[in-house]
């Protein structure tokens, strides 16, 4: 009894030594991004701190670009977020509802788009928008980004669409209305909670992405790529407040998705 | 009799993604072929490849990635099972550590980067820390690139990152494993480590499979948190290939290296698939 009492306490000091693991980092990160400058630059740094400023949050907003990064961020997020479920979401939902010839190849098709690294994709695109004279523009990056994004969103949106029950689907078509109306009026509803959820996975990966924006722009940098690009060369405050900065958007999302986490990033290869 | 009529509803509804893939994936991977083989004048051409094989950074880009996949997707994987397993001990508060254990899944490399070079900077709360415990005297540059330290950073920022999207997919297959199979192994007398072991393991290949193949792929392209934490100290191959796209100008190289990470990737892929194969009878 005592020594089962004693293996459970170690199994709970595992569990909470791996959340602190995952917890202190982004702890030491937002007292750094509330400290003043002086104290960014001093040493050693106390680990609780004693003084809290938006110095350093306010430097990194008012910084050259920034404000205009946030914006480009903020708009080639909703832009991909938008295309990837108005063009996702109906393969999605064809998934669920249809047996039809082809159907698994095209399942295959989309799981093995994952086996592809995404950084193949950033070259040629750069060069081939360069000759459509969409080259540093907002629309190139989002186009990039729902093709990272739309697997995902099709698999989702499926397992989504799966969950309405079809009868309901064919209930009100029985009471008159069309193919269409009864998609919009009972299917839509009931499917929303996990269609915002994949919205807002899309939303998190375009906010997150480095690589393919750095390459795809050159003045109308995304947050993420106007910090990687200019990193090297600028000041502690400025890069620590940055880091903070693309962080909180992320985690709070996620905390609104964590009932889809498993269907979102669970889905296996078989 | 009457032919069924042909219904058309579900090719509709996948022709948009259809042709978004076709053109934004297929096509792209298609260019990349022809920038790495296809000199301007439209020869094929091996030229960029051996260009690439002799570079002086190949090399030390090759064998920093290799290093860094060796290291990471190990201590990833051990780490994910261990977390995916203490889920299974109904734990009380386990949703608020399953919260907690999938937060870094929306965290970016970057962000990560940055995260975990506050920490090992020389001002850093590392430093900060040994200074307090009465270890160091004056900070110690942890982020010199002529030591090992830079590649422990890393390899911990990335444990710290991307352990959670192992950890999702090894949970997500644990669920679908029937309790009465582990109750009945420990009725026959089974421990913990055997029950572990001889049945939940093999029940969980195939989403072993999967986390080890993503996991790996995404190793892979690791890019900026090294940017990052050491800056140009430390290359991997999406770095040169960021380079000679970026810097060098070289759209040709560019896309050499990128098809070399695919062919990395695509043999990493195979090689789990053949060493993990999953016999059809064990499959739930």
């Amino acid at each position: 009894m005592m020594r089962r009492r004693i293996g459970r306490g170690l199994i709970y000091l595992l569990a909470i030594m791996i959340a602190l693991w995952i917890l202190i980092p982004i702890y030491l990160i937002t007292i750094t991004a509330f400290s003043p400058k002086d104290v960014i630059y001093s040493w050693p740094k106390a680990l609780f701190p004693r003084v809290i400023s938006l110095e350093t949050i306010l430097f990194f907003i008012n910084a050259q670009y920034v404000l205009d990064s946030l914006k480009n961020s903020v708009i080639v997020a909703l832009l991909s977020l938008a295309l990837a479920l108005v063009i996702g979401a109906p393969a999605g939902y064809g998934l669920a509802r249809h047996i039809f010839p082809g159907k698994d190849v095209f399942r295959l098709t989309i799981l093995s788009t994952r086996a592809f690294p995404i950084v193949i994709l950033s070259i040629p695109l750069a060069v081939t928008f360069m000759q459509w004279g969409l080259y540093d523009s907002l629309i190139s990056v989002a186009l990039l980004h729902v093709a990272m994004a739309l697997p995902t969103t099709i698999l989702v949106t499926s397992s989504v669409f799966i969950g309405v029950s079809k009868e309901l689907e064919e209930a009100a078509m029985v009471f008159g209305c069309n193919r269409l109306q009864a998609f919009v009026r009972v299917a839509l509803p009931l499917a929303l909670p996990g269609l915002a959820a994949s919205a807002i996975f899309t939303f998190v990966l375009s906010w997150n992405e480095v690589f393919a924006a750095t390459i795809l722009t050159l003045y109308n940098r995304t947050l993420p790529a106007r910090l990687f690009i200019q990193l090297q060369a600028s000041p502690l405050p400025f890069r620590f407040a940055g880091g903070f900065f693309i962080l909180i958007p992320a985690i709070t999302f996620m905390f609104f998705i964590r009932r889809y986490l498993f269907s979102l990033w669970g889905i296996t290869l078989r | 009799m009457r032919w069924k009529r042909f219904n058309w509803e579900p090719y509709l509804l996948l022709l948009p993604s259809t042709l978004y893939l076709i053109l934004f994936f297929a096509w792209p991977m298609f260019q990349a072929f022809r920038l790495a083989f296809q000199a301007d004048d439209g020869h094929l051409t091996l030229a960029y490849m051996q260009r690439m094989f002799n570079d002086v950074m190949f090399s030390k880009a090759l064998r920093n990635t290799v290093l860094l996949i060796t290291a990471i997707v190990p201590i990833q994987f051990i780490l994910a099972l261990i977390m995916a397993l203490l889920m299974m001990e109904r734990l009380r508060g386990s949703d608020i550590l399953v919260y907690i254990y999938s937060i870094p899944l929306a965290i970016s490399d970057l962000a990560a980067g940055i995260i975990w070079f506050s920490i090992f900077t020389e001002r850093g709360y590392l430093n900060s820390l040994l200074h307090g415990l009465g270890i160091l005297g004056k900070p110690f540059l942890f982020l010199n690139y002529q030591t090992n330290w830079p590649f422990v950073a890393i390899v911990l920022a990335e444990v710290w990152r991307a352990t959670s999207i192992v950890f999702v997919i090894l949970v997500a297959g644990l669920q679908s494993i029937p309790r009465d199979y582990i109750e009945a192994a420990q009725i026959l007398g089974a421990n913990w480590f055997q029950r572990v072991w001889r049945v939940i393991l093999p029940l969980l290949r195939p989403s072993i499979q999967t986390a080890l193949i993503l996991r790996t792929i995404l190793a892979v392209q690791v890019f900026a948190v090294v940017r990052a934490l050491v800056g140009r100290g430390m290359t991997v191959l999406a770095n040169e290939a960021y380079l000679w796209y970026s810097e060098y100008r070289s759209p040709h190289l560019a896309a050499t290296y990128a098809m070399f990470i695919l062919t990395i990737s695509l043999a990493t892929a195979f090689i789990y698939l053949r060493a993990l194969r999953v016999k059809e009878e064990i499959r739930l």
